[in-house]
């Protein structure tokens, strides 16, 4: 960065005043990190390192524990995150390289519209339409037949883990899919028409192109979706079912840290009840800090071979 | 960048410019009194403001109806006027207040257990024990003989009873869990009572629309929601057996008669139970919900508002609870409310 300036007082106050504006953002973070901190010291001393383990909810006793949560928020956003990458990033591949040029753009715009519909809206139509149809189409036959599996354990409520996972996946493909359309189409035209003048297929184009160029992208839009599902709120406490147990089951209603803190603040009242529930909140942001962090790392690496493979 | 800042100058000189104006008209502006809690009376509250205000412009009130524990928290702290709660304050929160308050009861409520089964009608009818046996997850299909033995003329389908309660904190599980307490030992040992309970099964639904939502959507579903919700949105309600040996089914009427079995032996101070209530007619699982305000106000002004808007929610706004699904309160219980009224003071002087 030249400064010539010296005394050019205007391009002095922009810089200090961006600077302040940065700040401002990492300060915040600190403060949020510090608040929750000091909130969750009741819990953090009745409870301990004991809270992150223990499988009790019990707000009439006092008596709490964080691990159904964190359970029900690792399996909700981990399926989601498994039924929407193949999805958006086959559907970005579409788009990309086979779609007509007039399908191209009504349906990236829809699909990308997906992204403006509040939450309580996905809520609302996960409780009257998906949740039935789930129930009646895939869960009964499903624990009819593979009943044994215990991961389709009945009986069959509804609301549970799998209808969770699915609504929060249709929630995060338009995040992947936006962003693995612009990673798609960074790759260089004559890099793929290189490929295709050796004799290669579009499938052989394609996978040596997203081998090479792509997958540090489609990693990072994977994270950006991981962490938009970590953290939905709305949607998820109305339909995975609302119960503080960790079950293998996914057809088995559960619970997530963020549908526990809307469902119970309002009305916590004790002191440890209040404490308990700041603890799982500062457990959520220690966890998406930790998530993004590693993302960080992992795309680091991704990024040094993909150029070192060129 | 000259303009620019010319247009953050101007911009910023209109904005003082008005916020003195805003500051003058304020001096003429009506008195408004803040208030928050409970979002059950939430519909009737509004209905009161608008009809006062409209009577008397001179008072205004902005309410924000953000849950029981959310007003005692703010009367507690004193940042609002009067709070709002559908469970009594406890002796513990109380003891935290900074002056003596009063619960200043204005409606009741009712919680309705609803049912979704294709070959039964509404009414169909429970004991205590049969309820507390279904949430406590030993009454477990539809054709229980429990069930069967209670409802003789209706034909039980042999299916799972899937529960659903509220996951949110609220007065409507406070008051449901209250009853099942008061009726029943094992439930009392085992779960208790409270906003949020731990559930011993079943699935959680987010507020009225959540429960109401998982009921209709599952065959063989139970639920409980609050009186006016299973009327709106006509679903099947079940007669509870009161205290008198009585099956009652729901209805405004029976739910203010609880009110009338407890007036005899209403408290001074109001903080009552209504479920299980005394009475032929009393329908066992309702509610009071109050008002708080400190006896001592701390501004002459504010508090003769709030007085005179009292002692009228307590006359003409009964007059309004039917027409939006709420129990008014009986007169014996109206008398009462009014002599406590008479508490309320400013520096010794009462603001009555």
């Amino acid at each position: 960065m030249a400064r010539k300036t010296g005394g050019n007082i205007k391009d002095l106050l922009f810089e200090r005043t961006t600077g302040a504006f940065a700040f401002l953002v990492l300060f915040l973070a600190v403060l949020l990190f510090a608040v929750l901190l000091r909130e969750s010291i009741p819990a953090l001393r009745k409870f301990g390192a004991a809270f992150l383990v223990t499988g009790t909810w019990d707000p009439v006793l006092e008596k709490f524990g964080a691990l159904p949560f964190i359970y029900g928020t690792l399996v909700s956003s981990f399926l989601a995150i498994l039924i929407a990458v193949p999805l958006s990033v086959g559907a970005a591949i579409f788009i990309n390289e086979f779609a007509p040029p007039w399908m191209k753009t009504p349906v990236s715009f829809l699909a990308e519209l997906l992204a403006a519909i509040p939450s309580v809206i996905y809520g609302l139509w996960g409780i009257f339409v998906l949740v039935p149809v789930l129930r009646d189409v895939f869960m009964k036959p499903v624990t009819k037949y593979l009943g044994w599996v215990p991961l389709f354990k009945g009986p069959v409520y509804g609301p549970s883990m799998l209808a969770a996972g699915v609504l929060l996946s249709i929630m995060i493909v338009p995040f992947i899919l936006s962003v693995s359309r612009e990673v798609l189409a960074t790759v260089p035209q004559r890099q793929k028409e290189a490929v295709l003048s050796l004799g290669g297929t579009r499938w052989e184009m394609l996978r040596i192109v997203i081998g090479q160029h792509c997958l540090p992208g489609i990693f990072g839009a994977t994270i950006l979706g991981l962490g938009r599902a970590l953290g939905e709120t709305m949607a998820v406490t109305m339909v995975i079912g609302n119960r503080p147990e960790a079950l293998l089951s996914l057809f088995q209603p559960g619970y997530s840290m963020a549908a526990v803190i809307a469902n119970e603040f309002t009305e916590a009242v004790g002191d440890v009840y209040l404490s308990s529930l700041v603890l799982i909140g500062l457990i959520l942001f220690a966890m998406t800090f930790a998530v993004n962090l590693a993302a960080k790392w992992i795309l680091s690496k991704m990024v040094a071979r993909a150029s070192r493979g060129i | 960048m000259r303009t620019i800042f010319g247009i953050l100058a101007r911009t910023a000189a209109a904005l003082v410019l008005s916020l003195a104006v805003a500051t003058g008209a304020m001096a003429t502006d009506p008195l408004t009194i803040n208030g928050a809690g409970a979002t059950f009376p939430y519909p009737l509250y509004s209905k009161w403001f608008y009809d006062y205000s409209n009577a008397n412009p001179d008072v205004r009130f902005n309410y924000q109806s953000i849950g029981s524990g959310g007003g005692i928290k703010q009367i507690t702290a004193g940042t609002v006027d009067f709070g709002a709660t559908d469970a009594p304050m406890t002796e513990e929160g109380m003891k935290k207040l900074p002056g003596a308050i009063l619960h200043i009861p204005t409606a009741i409520g009712a919680v309705v257990v609803v049912y979704n089964l294709d070959t039964v009608e509404s009414g169909l009818k429970f004991t205590p024990d049969v309820l507390a046996g279904i949430y406590l997850g030993k009454i477990t299909r539809w054709n229980d003989p429990m069930i069967a033995e209670l409802n003789k003329t209706m034909t039980l389908p042999n299916v799972d009873i899937v529960v659903a309660h509220r996951s949110d904190g609220s007065g409507t599980t406070d008051i449901f869990t209250n009853y099942l307490t008061t009726v029943n030992t094992e439930w009392r040992a085992k779960v208790g009572r409270g906003p949020s309970v731990n559930w011993p099964m079943g699935i959680g639904g987010k507020g009225n629309e959540g429960v109401a939502g998982v009921v209709k959507q599952t065959p063989g579903a139970i639920g409980y929601v609050e009186l006016a919700y299973a009327k709106q949105n006509r679903m099947m309600v079940a007669s509870l057996r009161n205290k008198e040996g009585k099956f009652i089914a729901p209805t405004l009427e029976a739910t203010s008669a609880a009110a009338a079995g407890v007036a005899k032996s209403m408290p001074a101070d109001f903080r009552v139970s209504l479920v299980d209530a005394p009475g032929n007619d009393a329908y066992p699982i309702a509610g009071l919900t109050w008002i708080l305000v400190y006896k001592d106000q701390k501004d002459e002004a504010r508090g003769k508002a709030m007085v005179r808007f009292l002692k009228w929610a307590i006359r003409d706004g009964q007059k309004m609870e039917a027409a939006l699904d709420y129990a008014g309160l009986p007169k014996t219980v109206v008398e009462k409310v009014d002599n406590a009224l008479k508490q309320i003071s400013f520096k010794g002087k009462p603001l009555y």
